[in-house]
């Protein structure tokens, strides 16, 4: 499984599980060419490897900060919690497991909603955070991404989506499964009401996230190397013995099967963001 | 939240009793399921209670799609093919009367020997049976037919061609589409409700659900396996989740429970249809006479609400 960037081998199906800390190398270690970083160099180079260009992960903050102009972030619904209705419990309580993951990410649950400019262009923002239990979605992240769109309607900008997700949030059981359509149902009020969705898929975007909000932009981009699968690679070796090609899943293969319109280096990003919303922008 | 969905059962009892379409049928039998589901509400299902489900739910014998659409549908006439690359044997299409009226069925399809699994690819749809769906909800709402889902699968297929013609993709538009539709739908899980692959013909105006079927975010196995790290932990994750009818009609997910006869739908796939077809007519009865902008909306607005919130 191992590919030219080893970049398939994230424990997307374990959804914030502490991943083993063998063969994973530091977190400032380029699983690309090895090269290591002090984590400010790391943060001037956007987490790019200056060295091979590896993609490292971006938490949500940071992913905002590396965006939008500086001091126009305003945050929306920061107060939205989990409430566990299953009382679920596998061999820790899920609410054990959304403490641990909020006093770890200083986040409340996997996304963070708000609004803000890009190269002068208002927009709203909705950016998964991998940290908090794999990006997973659960009600949270469901009710904020529909707040987002309902709230760049009213507005009548676009909204921007950066997703980094391993899928359904399982504590949650069905109810996980329902902020698929619940979020489709919004982004359809949301072009009705003549906003743009400009979906941002960034390593990996997995499962029920890829299934329905990060599919649906009106432009879809993606970083280079980052795994955009409904199915897992692991799920689909197990499931049917295929061999996996080695870019299996990835933006590149992704982008030539034309599921997305752009591969964008994170040093892009900004500026091509700023061109759309300037093309979706009205006067 | 429980005693919304017994007010909703108690409507269901007192409909069914009603009816005078299961006159000197199974209907005694029936009105006291319905009481025992009612009775149930107040007990949880116990963990032995929610793992007989999975078993029914997968049961060999256990009627599916074509199965229901030779018996609830007079004419059937089956659609093929997605218009663009293949007819995906997994998912079933076609034209029906019901009550007098055309409507359009999509639904799951497995198979029940060796070779018919393969065929059907086990209700594992690929992209291509998707496609399909949405061109069958197309035509639905070009010509203002209602639309009935089915729904039966252990999930949307995992393999690298699946990835590789955009399963997530198709899975987020043929929800799409159906938030869409201006026409009355009706979705049915009559077994197993797996995942994205299920929901992705299940955004409907009223979602029904057989007694015995589940529905759910990941399979028991799957579940069991990520977690417990041990697929053979299946029954403890479905007893965690809780994929049972019962639960997903407390949760809001679903509208209606729709009963089966004696111990389940395998024992009496005629009856089992019968039961199913009165839901799917009610069901329609209800959201038949609204404004369809209306009904769009209200559609949205229900998914719209579902979710847990806490506040920090």
């Amino acid at each position: 499984m191992s590919s030219g960037q080893g970049r398939v081998d994230v424990e997307v199906e374990s959804k914030g599980e502490s991943t083993p800390a063998k063969e994973k190398g530091h977190p400032n270690t380029c699983p690309g060419c090895g090269s290591h970083y002090r984590d400010d160099e790391l943060e001037r180079s956007l987490r790019v490897c200056p060295q091979c260009g590896h993609h490292f992960p971006v938490g949500a903050r940071e992913r905002i900060e590396q965006l939008v102009d500086p001091e126009t972030f305003v945050e929306e619904d920061e107060e939205l919690r989990s409430a566990d209705v299953l009382g679920f419990f596998d061999l820790r309580p899920y609410t054990e497991r959304l403490a641990e993951a909020e006093v770890s990410t200083g986040l409340g649950d996997a996304l963070v909603a708000g609004s803000a400019a890009i190269e002068d262009q208002p927009c709203r923002l909705a950016i998964m955070d991998f940290a908090f239990m794999g990006g997973s979605m659960g009600s949270v992240v469901g009710e904020k991404f529909v707040r987002a769109c309902e709230s760049a309607t009213e507005a009548g900008v676009p909204l921007v989506s950066v997703s980094a997700s391993g899928g359904a949030r399982m504590q949650e059981g069905i109810l996980a499964l329902m902020q698929l359509p619940k979020t489709v149902c919004a982004i359809e009020e949301l072009h009705e009401g003549g906003s743009a969705l400009l979906s941002v898929l960034t390593h990996p975007t997995t499962g029920g996230v890829l299934a329905s909000f990060a599919s649906l932009g009106d432009v879809v981009l993606a970083e280079p190397g980052a795994l955009m699968s409904f199915a897992g690679p692991r799920v689909v070796a197990q499931t049917t013995r295929e061999k996996l090609p080695d870019d299996f899943g990835l933006a590149e293969s992704n982008y030539r099967f034309g599921h997305l319109d752009a591969i964008v280096p994170r040093s892009e990003l900004r500026p091509t963001l700023g061109r759309l919303l300037r093309l979706f922008g009205r006067a | 939240m429980a005693s919304e969905a017994e007010i909703r059962l108690r409507e269901r009892l007192s409909k069914l009793g009603a009816m005078k379409l299961l006159r000197g049928t199974k209907l005694s039998g029936e009105l006291d399921r319905l009481q025992d589901q009612l009775d149930k509400l107040k007990e949880e299902p116990s963990a032995e209670d929610i793992w007989r489900s999975v078993e029914l739910a997968r049961h060999q014998d256990r009627p599916y799609t074509l199965d229901y659409a030779g018996r609830i549908f007079e004419d059937f006439f089956e659609l093929h093919g997605d218009r663009g690359r293949a007819d995906d044997h997994a998912i079933v299409t076609g034209l029906g009367m019901l009550d007098g009226h055309t409507v359009v069925l999509v639904g799951h399809q497995k198979g029940r020997d060796l070779k018919e699994r393969t065929r059907r690819n086990f209700g594992m749809a690929y992209p291509e049976g998707y496609r399909k769906s949405m061109r069958a909800m197309t035509l639905a709402d070009r010509h203002g037919f209602p639309l009935v889902t089915m729904v039966d699968t252990p999930g949307a297929y995992p393999g690298v061609a699946a990835e590789q013609h955009g399963q997530g993709g198709a899975i987020a538009r043929s929800q799409a589409a159906m938030a869409r539709l201006s026409v009355p739908t009706v979705a049915c899980v009559i077994g197993e409700g797996g995942s994205g692959g299920a929901v992705a013909i299940a955004v409907a105006d009223r979602v029904l659900m057989q007694e015995n079927a589940i529905y759910s975010v990941i399979s028991p196995e799957g579940c069991a396996a990520i977690l417990w790290r041990d697929a053979g932990e299946a029954r403890k994750a479905a007893a965690a989740f809780r994929p049972d009818a019962t639960h997903c009609l407390e949760l809001g997910v679903i509208d209606t429970i729709v009963p089966e006869p004696g111990l389940g739908a395998h024992e009496d796939a005629d009856a089992a249809a019968q039961l199913l077809r009165s839901a799917i007519v009610e069901a329609l009865d209800e959201i038949d006479s609204m404004d369809p902008d209306e009904r769009r909306r209200e559609r949205r607005a229900k998914y719209r609400r579902m979710g847990a919130l806490a506040f920090a």
